[in-house]
């Protein structure tokens, strides 16, 4: 009956009163505005890629594995605009301003290859016609302006590696710092489980489906929130749970040194079998190596697995130990194979293994550049002449002899490192998630005990180990990407299939935690790896830019000393003079350190105020709780 | 008023005449009422419809019916919307949401995945977390406290178009 009053009198107010119809036109445009605004709101929010997607995996399986999925796609739209970059102002210019296929030696496959080059099984391999394209780094001419357009192309080159760097670095850090930002905000955490039960249901929903996924989400959201409180309810034996702790990481440390003595001690036996010769033995002492660190990568995860419940953590903590215990696995591993390998070679010089290659590749122009000479003079037919005078004598471009190119070997090694452990995770995911699930699910009825309870059942979500991959591979992107410019293209293929075919497998194989936890709203730590990580794989792009000579006979930069010379040539040529005069001012180093003093400096300033505004914000909000405290 | 005169006529035609100025006294049953499409997927349908119903049946008369659609619109008032609220958590209807009340709430909501024990910290947390005035369940005056500071109130709940 009140209702009824109410409404009554509402609208009267409407019907009564001067300037009545503008009055209700006014109202009829605030309606249709906000009705716009909302509707604009649902278009934006139904733009984001896959969020329909991402909102049901978080309703079913929670925060924690949702935040994977929006790391993925985080990490997609990094690729898509470092392959617009790489595409659009390397590629692309090349294929249609370039010299075509075919006109210098290049560009072309060599005779002796030309038989093999339209094979499968060599371009999945990427030699043949994939390696003389524009997808890897020798294919690119060193013409200082190509086309109509005069289009710098070794200058675009080198501006595009040396810019998809500087990007990643500055989006990674904008990130971080903007998740820095959000977690400071804090929330009202009075009447929590009070507004969960009274105002999570949304009552315009009519659809079954989303029913569902609202009831599921309404759960785990339930979940959550006990999780918490039962953490924050633990009671704890201090001294109990100290040595326990003190205990787990001595037990992870001497894993980590098991792994690494194997590993040292398998690279050794190796070495012992080739000098012998490797006839002489089987199938597992050739590949020893190989499979004794695919054997570790499988099973140290799930021992740090075990190990960890003897720390009894809040599950967050829990999660980010053992992805900090399986980067440090993976590094050491690496590390101690490397050394294995140096320390047989006797180089003591710490630089990488691409000091090797470059002491062996040097020999190998020397070679290269005097066979050269000699089949020149034999063109001439046994004259060599003082002066190359003579008029050039048309050579098919496939007969020419060519230099070694060991940027494109690198940049290949990348691609097929790339494709190889996209595969392999595929196919982990189909065999370990799918056909489990499947045997699971259909022989339980003729099984002695109950599977899906019992020993295998359904596979959960493994958080850890796929943001690792995602990781890693990110390096490789990095670190290949300046000598193959299809790397991030094909990223992006491989980050669009695996979105896809893990949201499927994830509802269809997987079962939620039994205690599902709240991801952190900062993924600070995921970024944190990422940065490590991204600096890692700078370094040796960055180094072979600065010390190393290009190849004398493939890519943009042949023919000059060092990569980066290519900036100063442009300075020279297509600035004015006093520009040129400036540039080398500035790049005085008497110059240069004061300005890295002053950086250093404001840094260290922003940092003590950042950090005296977050105490400020503290403060008051401990004083608005007590005058909330005692208004009530 | 008429588009609603509309969808309680479609629910019964040959109950519900289309004249009202004699003021018939028909009354719409629950089941009819609870399978509407607005309220179908709702796990609170019978409470609401029981606690809009004057004869405390679950059955509607059109006066009750159209009282149910503008509480549930955008246009009423936030203090008319927590008042229905209080109604329908309010199992038992005495005026206060005990702690049985609170369980039937919750195991509406999550379709009975909880544990029992889960349930009982839940159920607990929640007096505690709003109980003012300390008797163990939570009277109005708590519920409307409680309500008022809730920012997704009223983006969430009561807002229903025809």
């Amino acid at each position: 009956r009140e209702a009824q009053l109410f409404v009554e009198k509402f609208e009267g107010a409407l019907g009564k009163g001067k300037g009545k119809k503008f009055y209700a036109y006014k109202v009829m445009m605030t309606k249709k505005w906000m009705k716009f605004q909302r509707d604009f709101e649902n278009f934006k929010t139904a733009c984001i890629p896959w969020e329909m997607k991402i909102k049901e995996i978080e309703s079913h399986f929670g925060s924690s594995v949702a935040s994977y999925f929006i790391f993925l796609r985080w990490m997609y739209g990094i690729n898509m605009i470092l392959f617009g970059l790489t595409f659009g102002l390397v590629m692309v210019p090349e294929a249609l301003m370039g010299k075509p296929y075919g006109s210098l030696p290049r560009k072309t496959v060599p005779r002796a290859e030309e038989a093999s080059a339209m094979n499968f099984a060599t371009l999945w391999d990427f030699s043949g016609f994939a390696q003389y394209s524009v997808l890897f780094y020798g294919y690119y001419n060193n013409q200082r302006t190509i086309g109509w357009l005069k289009f710098r192309m070794p200058l675009s080159y080198f501006l595009v590696g040396v810019g998809t760097i500087g990007y990643s670095f500055m989006i990674v850090i904008r990130t971080m710092a903007r998740n820095a930002n959000e977690e400071g905000g804090g929330d009202d955490t009075s009447f929590n489980f009070s507004w969960k039960m009274f105002t999570s249901w949304d009552y315009l929903i009519g659809n079954p489906e989303t029913a569902d996924n609202k009831f599921a989400s309404i759960t785990t959201s339930f979940k959550e929130a006990i999780v918490e409180e039962q953490e924050s309810r633990k009671e704890e034996n201090i001294h109990l749970t100290r040595f326990l702790r003190v205990l787990a990481n001595f037990l992870a440390l001497c894993t980590l040194a098991g792994s690494g003595y194997l590993i040292f001690f398998v690279v050794r036996r190796s070495q012992k079998f080739a000098l012998e010769g490797l006839e002489n033995y089987g199938w597992w002492e050739r590949n020893e190596v190989n499979m004794v660190m695919s054997l570790l990568g499988m099973f140290c995860p799930t021992l740090f697995d075990v190990i960890s419940s003897l720390e009894n953590y809040h599950p967050r903590i829990a999660l980010r130990w053992q992805l900090g215990r399986i980067f440090a696995l993976f590094l050491g591993n690496l590390y101690t194979f490397i050394i294995a390998l140096m320390d047989e070679i006797n180089l003591k010089a710490s630089y990488l293994l691409t000091f090797i290659i470059f002491n062996m590749h040097l020999e190998e122009e020397k070679i290269v550049k005097y066979n050269m000479t000699i089949w020149e003079a034999s063109l001439y037919n046994g004259t060599i002449p003082e002066n190359s005078t003579a008029p050039p004598i048309q050579v098919d471009p496939a007969d020419v002899p060519r230099g070694p190119c060991w940027e494109t070997m690198v940049g290949q090694e990348f691609v097929r490192l790339t494709v190889s452990d996209t595969m392999t995770t595929y196919i982990t995911i189909l065999i370990g998630d799918f056909l489990r699930a499947v045997f699971v699910r259909f022989f339980n009825y003729c099984w002695c005990w109950d599977l899906e309870y019992g020993f295998p059942s359904y596979s959960e979500f493994d958080i850890s180990g796929n943001v690792l991959g995602l990781i890693f591979n990110q390096g490789m992107i990095w670190m290949g990407s300046f000598y193959a410019p299809c790397l991030p293209a094909i990223n992006v293929f491989r980050l669009h299939t695996s979105m896809y075919l893990q949201c499927w497998a994830v509802m269809c194989c997987n079962v939620p935690q039994e205690r599902v936890f709240k991801a952190s709203r900062s993924n600070n730590f995921y970024m944190a790896m990422l940065l490590f990580i991204l600096f890692l794989s700078t370094l040796p792009a960055v180094y072979t830019i600065v010390s190393i000579p290009p190849s004398f006979d493939c890519g943009p930069f042949s023919g000059k000393t060092r990569m980066f010379e290519v900036i100063s040539e442009t300075l020279e040529h297509d600035f004015p003079s006093w520009f040129g005069k400036v540039f080398g001012y500035a790049s005085n180093p008497g110059l240069i350190l004061p300005f890295i003093l002053l950086m250093v400096l404001s840094i260290y300033y922003l940092n003590a105020t950042s950090k005296s505004y977050k105490e400020a914000n503290l403060e008051l909000k401990k004083k608005l709780q007590s005058v909330r405290d005692s208004e009530l | 008023v008429y588009r609603l005169h509309g969808r309680y006529h479609e629910m019964a035609p040959n109950v519900v005449p289309m004249d009202y100025t004699k003021d018939p006294d028909v009354k719409l049953p629950m089941q009819l009422i609870i399978n509407m499409p607005e309220l179908k997927e709702n796990p609170f349908r019978e409470r609401i419809v029981e606690s809009f119903s004057e004869d405390g049946e679950g059955s509607l008369s059109f006066n009750d019916f159209v009282d149910m659609f503008s509480v549930l619109s955008e246009m009423a008032p936030r203090e008319l919307k927590a008042i229905y609220a209080f109604k329908i958590y309010d199992f038992n209807t005495d005026n206060f949401i005990c702690k049985s009340d609170l369980e039937k709430t919750l195991n509406k909501l999550t379709r009975e995945e909880l544990t029992a024990e889960e349930i009982t910290l839940v159920c607990e947390k929640v007096i505690e977390e709003a109980d003012m005035d300390g008797d163990g369940k939570l009277g109005f005056a708590d519920f409307e406290n409680m309500i008022s500071k809730a920012p997704d109130f009223l983006r969430y709940c009561f807002k229903k178009k025809i």
